[in-house]
């Protein structure tokens, strides 16, 4: 059956998982499943970067005088403190691989941080925009001759950055879990599948940022 | 055909006979394969059917050559139907040159026509038997349908833009007309009725109007009375372009695209302006959205495409 | 066997508990089945309001309010909260660990999640429905859903989206159980075609749900917040929104057959004791469905506006689509050749199947005709093109596999005579129903009236004539399948002598399915080998 390096893991993790054969069976289909599901998100964001790609296309002014009243700056703060977020990410999946549990621990928490950062400066942006009266509805107020195409850049800008934001939300509360678990000493390099699967996780939500920042904030900018 | 039993619908149009032609030739096909099929699972499940002596069965397993066959044939079958439908539809896309031009608007839950010569009506189109007739169309609500099953012709009336249908009746009589996208609750009472009328009854019941304007006239009056005369000179010299022989002709926007000036761009010209600026010129056109209606659009595409067809005194 | 007390997946624990909890895949089934059951009552008693509403040419029944709220509802119902789920969810869940040679789904709790997230989808749907309604249609066109609607769209909207992540997760739990979790020996082409079926239906689960469930939120969202995505007053494009919804709701069609699809694999195979005829390329098949699907959406869209060049191009599309499905029924039939051919109920939902199916396809050809469509769109034609193939179809195709393995789910059969009689109700009733609409949308009578011309009204007095003998239909399986419960004669492991895996153990199975993991050494419908030949239960004990 199955002889790993430190079997009393392995065996505790088999008989967790009673419908597997081997760890090896487990971590496989584990691995799978969060493909998978990453797979439906990229549909779902994608649903919405369609729709964007279609208004942008029929209104190129409208949008990109709307994304410039975005604050570049503070978006690209954000870009670089999610970027820092998936390495300190990647770290901890790496310390759990070579069963350093408090690296495991510090790096997840970190993490955390960055995370909460990123959703903290959100919040600030989205005050501010509510104040400049940017977010669409009966308050919308855009000077200028863009005034309703504007109000849509709005639109998909609030849905989508919001609905990144709640992937995050999540993602953030999938680290704690993951935190107070490394800290209990449940992983280790014979099984750290949760660690690195989050990880994956966090790493695409960061990756649907990489493609959010551009086509929001840079519409019609130069350097 | 039968009163209270009806098989098939009445041929009222050109395009009638083509699309029956089709659909006999679809349910041909079909029935063929239909009974085939039928036919096929009745006998073998009779042939070999359970009974003492053939509890265990055969060995049929694979054939590939068969596979293709089915395959192929099915294929080939499918293309004609695609090629013969695409036809029919291609054709049925564009309506002929010389069609009379009708304008509707749709709302819930009534159909409100224009004719060119101004005559208008609720819920009844009249039209003249042989002659195409090209609708213009658009929605103030909801989206709605314009389906004539007599004329075997059917598009969606959208709002916030144009869409176009055409028919040729060839028949007198008269035709019902459903509204055939669900927009609420009296989608089915959005009925109306086509009159189709010999040509000089059509003309009689043209001229038997109140003498009221036609569409391009009532378009003039509202190019004054909302000033667009102001900017829109004849001769060029507003801020504005001169819309002489705008129809049609192709325009160069600013960023150097160019657009046909077709109904659906003068819509937008009105409605909201700063969409597509023409080249050389200042953004400065104020929207008008909520200060002309849909018909009201239509009479000023009625009025500019009358542009530069004739000699014509414009503006002041 | 004999009736001997003997532990399984059904006696090892009583308590509501027991079932609330639980991960055994079997039990969720049985979750499913009862919910679904349910929700499948629900949207026939809306169909049988509307067929009386029908019969009459005047709306005298109800108001025209009322009844655009029982269409909307039985669309969203039927389709949302049975049909989707309904062969996977129920059949699906049971029979693919077993077909496989596996204990359980790669995820056994997000199995049971994805039951949750169903019912409080279907709750919130139901609480629409208690609170007035919604009558957008199951369609949810805009404008009239995002902005004129007055009903209940928001509570719908919210309720549909939570169930979607029931499809997703259900489709992600397949997906790896049938990559992972095969037994030894059991390569990809000695599957079951139940289970190919399942594998293509499940990569659409993945790829299209998300597609409906951003559409939907984005509706939800316009009508909350005002903003003006699809609004054309505020610049946006109300057609957007049918692209975005038909990008998923077409694949969602082949949701609703593929598996069905299988189940009929399953039942020609076993009541002609023959191999499938052409198994690879029913394999194929089904991927091939599953793959174009995703590219005809537009062929709903032919008078929406949509350009010429589109039109042709989905019209193209839309014909290549129906190949695979002929090719299965080609060679469903060429199965019966020298088959040994019984008559039990299975067979004739089958049989039955092939049939429909087979008109309701060859009827889509006529939609995917551009010129034609044209005339027959947004009528009853295309009802019936519809119910030819989710009711005809997958419905008798449910009803062919909830009988097949019953004797498994249970332990007990059902009697055969009166089941059979259903069998033939259900498909006299269906065809009394369905096919007067086809003339009527040919003849021109639009979808969703509430009041119709009075020439249509026999027509629809047949089809309201034969609805009710289509219910009947519904209702005996619904009484005989309970009664067997008690009464019913007790079953062996396989008392069809079929060869799939699910019959090499006891019927109910114990809670791990296999006292030992099989080895599988020959591909399926292995009906000219006894089931010892092609399935080795060797000495490893099956972890428990």
């Amino acid at each position: 059956m199955n002889s790993a390096a430190a079997p009393a893991a392995s065996d505790a993790l088999a008989a967790r998982a009673h419908q597997f054969e081997d760890a090896e069976q487990q971590h496989h289909a584990s691995w799978l499943g969060m493909w998978v599901f990453l797979a439906t998100e990229v549909m779902f964001f994608g649903g919405m970067f369609t729709c964007y790609a279609f208004y942008r296309a029929g209104y190129p002014g409208a949008f990109a005088a709307a994304s410039n009243q975005l604050d570049v700056l503070l978006g690209a703060i954000n870009t670089a403190v999610l970027i820092g977020s998936s390495l300190t990410m990647a770290l901890a999946v790496y310390s759990a691989e070579t069963g350093s549990r408090r690296a495991t621990v510090n790096f997840l928490l970190l993490t955390i941080l960055l995370g909460a950062i990123f959703l903290g400066i959100k919040s600030y942006e989205y005050h501010e925009k509510f104040v400049e009266h940017f977010v669409p509805g009966a308050a919308f107020r855009f000077e200028g001759p863009f005034a309703r195409p504007a109000e849509i850049f709005f639109s998909f800008y609030f849905a989508m950055t919001g609905m990144h934001a709640l992937h995050m939300v999540i993602g953030i509360g999938l680290l704690a879990v993951i935190a107070i678990k490394a800290r209990r000493g449940r992983f280790s390099p014979a099984y750290y599948t949760p660690v690195e699967l989050t990880g994956l996780y966090w790493h695409f939500v960061d990756l649907v940022w990489i493609f959010l920042f551009p086509l929001l904030y840079l519409v019609g900018r130069h350097l | 055909m039968w009163q209270n039993l009806p098989l098939f619908p009445e041929q009222a149009s050109t395009l009638a006979p083509r699309v029956d032609a089709l659909f006999y030739f679809l349910v041909a096909v079909s029935l063929f394969f239909g009974l085939l099929i039928a036919f096929l699972i009745v006998y073998f499940a009779v042939k070999y059917r359970r009974r003492p002596g053939r509890e265990r069965a055969g060995t049929f397993e694979e054939n590939l050559p068969l596979e293709i066959f089915w395959t192929a044939v099915p294929l080939g079958i499918s293309m004609v139907m695609f090629f013969w439908g695409a036809l029919v539809y291609f054709d049925y896309s564009e309506p002929p040159v010389g069609a009379l031009n009708i304008a509707l608007v749709g709302r819930q839950w009534m159909w409100k026509i224009q004719h060119q010569e101004g005559q208008r009506e609720i819920d009844e189109l009249h039209v003249p038997v042989g002659r195409p007739v090209k609708l213009t169309m658009t929605s103030e609500d909801v989206i709605h349908s314009f389906f004539i099953p007599a004329f075997r012709i059917k598009m969606d009336v959208l709002p916030g833009r144009y869409t176009t249908t055409w028919f040729q009746a060839t028949k007198a009589g008269e035709y019902q007309l459903f509204c055939a996208e669900y927009c609420g609750t009296q989608h089915s009472g959005m009925l109306g009725r086509i009159v189709v009328l010999e040509p000089a009854d059509y003309q009689r019941w043209l001229g038997g109007g109140a003498g009221g304007l036609t569409m391009a006239e009532a378009g003039q009056n509202l190019f004054q009375r909302l000033g667009c005369v102001t900017c829109h000179r004849a001769d060029g010299t507003g801020q504005g372009p001169s819309l002489v022989g705008l129809f049609g002709r192709q325009v160069k926007l600013q960023g150097g695209k160019s657009v046909v000036a077709d109904e659906g761009y003068i819509r937008e010209s009105i409605i909201d302006p700063r969409a597509k600026i023409v080249a050389g010129y200042q953004p400065v056109m104020p929207l008008f959205k909520g200060l002309v209606s849909e018909e009201g659009i239509l009479q000023l595409i009625a009025y500019i495409k009358s542009l530069g067809q004739e000699e014509r005194t414009v503006g002041k | 066997m004999n009736g001997a007390p003997r532990e399984h997946y059904l006696n090892v624990d009583y308590g509501i508990r027991s079932w609330l909890f639980t991960t055994d895949h079997k039990r969720i089934a049985w979750l499913y089945l009862l919910s679904l059951t349910l929700f499948f009552f629900i949207g026939g008693f809306f169909a049988t309001l509307i067929r009386i509403e029908l019969l009459t040419p005047q709306g005298d029944l109800v108001q025209s309010e009322t009844y655009n709220k029982f269409f909307t509802m039985h669309g969203v119902t039927m389709i949302f909260f049975f049909l989707i789920p309904s062969i996977p969810a129920v059949l699906g869940n049971f029979l693919i660990p077993m077909m496989i040679g596996a204990r359980d789904m790669a995820f056994p709790r997000l199995n049971l999640a994805s039951w949750y997230l169903f019912m409080f989808g279907g709750i919130f749907t139901l609480a629409a429905a208690a609170a007035g309604g919604v009558d957008t249609g199951w369609t949810f066109y805009t404008p009239y859903s995002s902005i004129y609607s007055n009903t209940h769209v928001v509570l719908t909207v919210v309720g549909v989206f939570i169930t979607g992540f029931s499809s997703i997760l259900t489709g992600l739990n397949f997906i790896v159980t049938i990559h992972k979790m095969r037994a030894p020996g059991l390569t990809w082409f000695r599957l079951p075609l139940f289970v190919w079926s399942h594998y293509a239906t499940s990569i659409i689960f993945i790829l299209g749900t998300p597609v409906i469930a951003i559409t939907l939120l984005l509706v939800g969202l316009e009508r909350v917040f005002h903003l003006g995505i699809f609004d054309p007053a505020r610049g946006g494009d109300p057609v957007l929104f049918q692209h975005l919804f038909w990008f998923y709701s077409h694949p969602a069609v082949y949701i609703m057959i593929l598996p069905a699809m299988g189940v009929v694999s399953e039942l020609i195979a076993a009541f002609s004791r023959k191999r499938i005829f052409g198994y690879t390329f029913v394999a194929f098949a089904s991927l091939a469905i599953a793959v174009i699907g995703f590219l005809v959406w537009g062929h709903h869209m032919f008078v929406a506006g949509e350009s010429v060049h589109s039109a042709m191009i989905f019209s193209f599309l839309s014909f290549l689509v129906a190949i695979p499905s002929a090719v299965k029924v080609f060679n469903w039939t060429a199965t019966l050749h020298k088959g040994s051919i019984s008559y039990d109920a299975p067979m004739l939902y089958a049989l039955g199947f092939i049939g429909l199916f087979t008109i309701g396809g060859l009827t889509g050809l006529f939609l995917a005709t551009l010129g034609f469509d044209i005339h027959v769109h947004d009528t009853y034609f295309v009802v019936a093109h519809f119910h030819y193939i989710m009711v005809g179809g997958s419905v008798m195709a449910y009803l062919g596999g909830i009988h097949f393995w019953w004797p498994k789910m249970t332990g007990r059969t059902y009697p055969e005579p009166v089941a059979r009689i259903a069998a033939l109700i259900v498909f006299l009733g269906f065809n009394l129903t369905f096919f007067p609409q086809f003339v009527l949308g040919y003849v021109g009578m639009p979808r969703r009236y509430h009041a119709y011309p009075p020439e249509f009204q026999v027509l629809n007095v047949f089809s309201s004539a034969g609805a009710s003998i289509l219910a009947v239909g519904y209702v005996l399986p619904l009484i005989y399948l309970v009664w067997s419960l008690r009464y019913g004669r007790v079953a062996g492991a396989n008392p069809w002598d079929a060869r799939g895996l699910e019959w090499q153990t006891p019927s109910p199975p114990p809670t791990h399915n296999f006292d030992t993991v099989p080895r599988v050494t020959e591909a399926a419908y292995a009906y000219d080998k006894e089931p010892e030949e092609v399935y080795e239960f060797g000495s490893s004990p099956s972890r428990v």
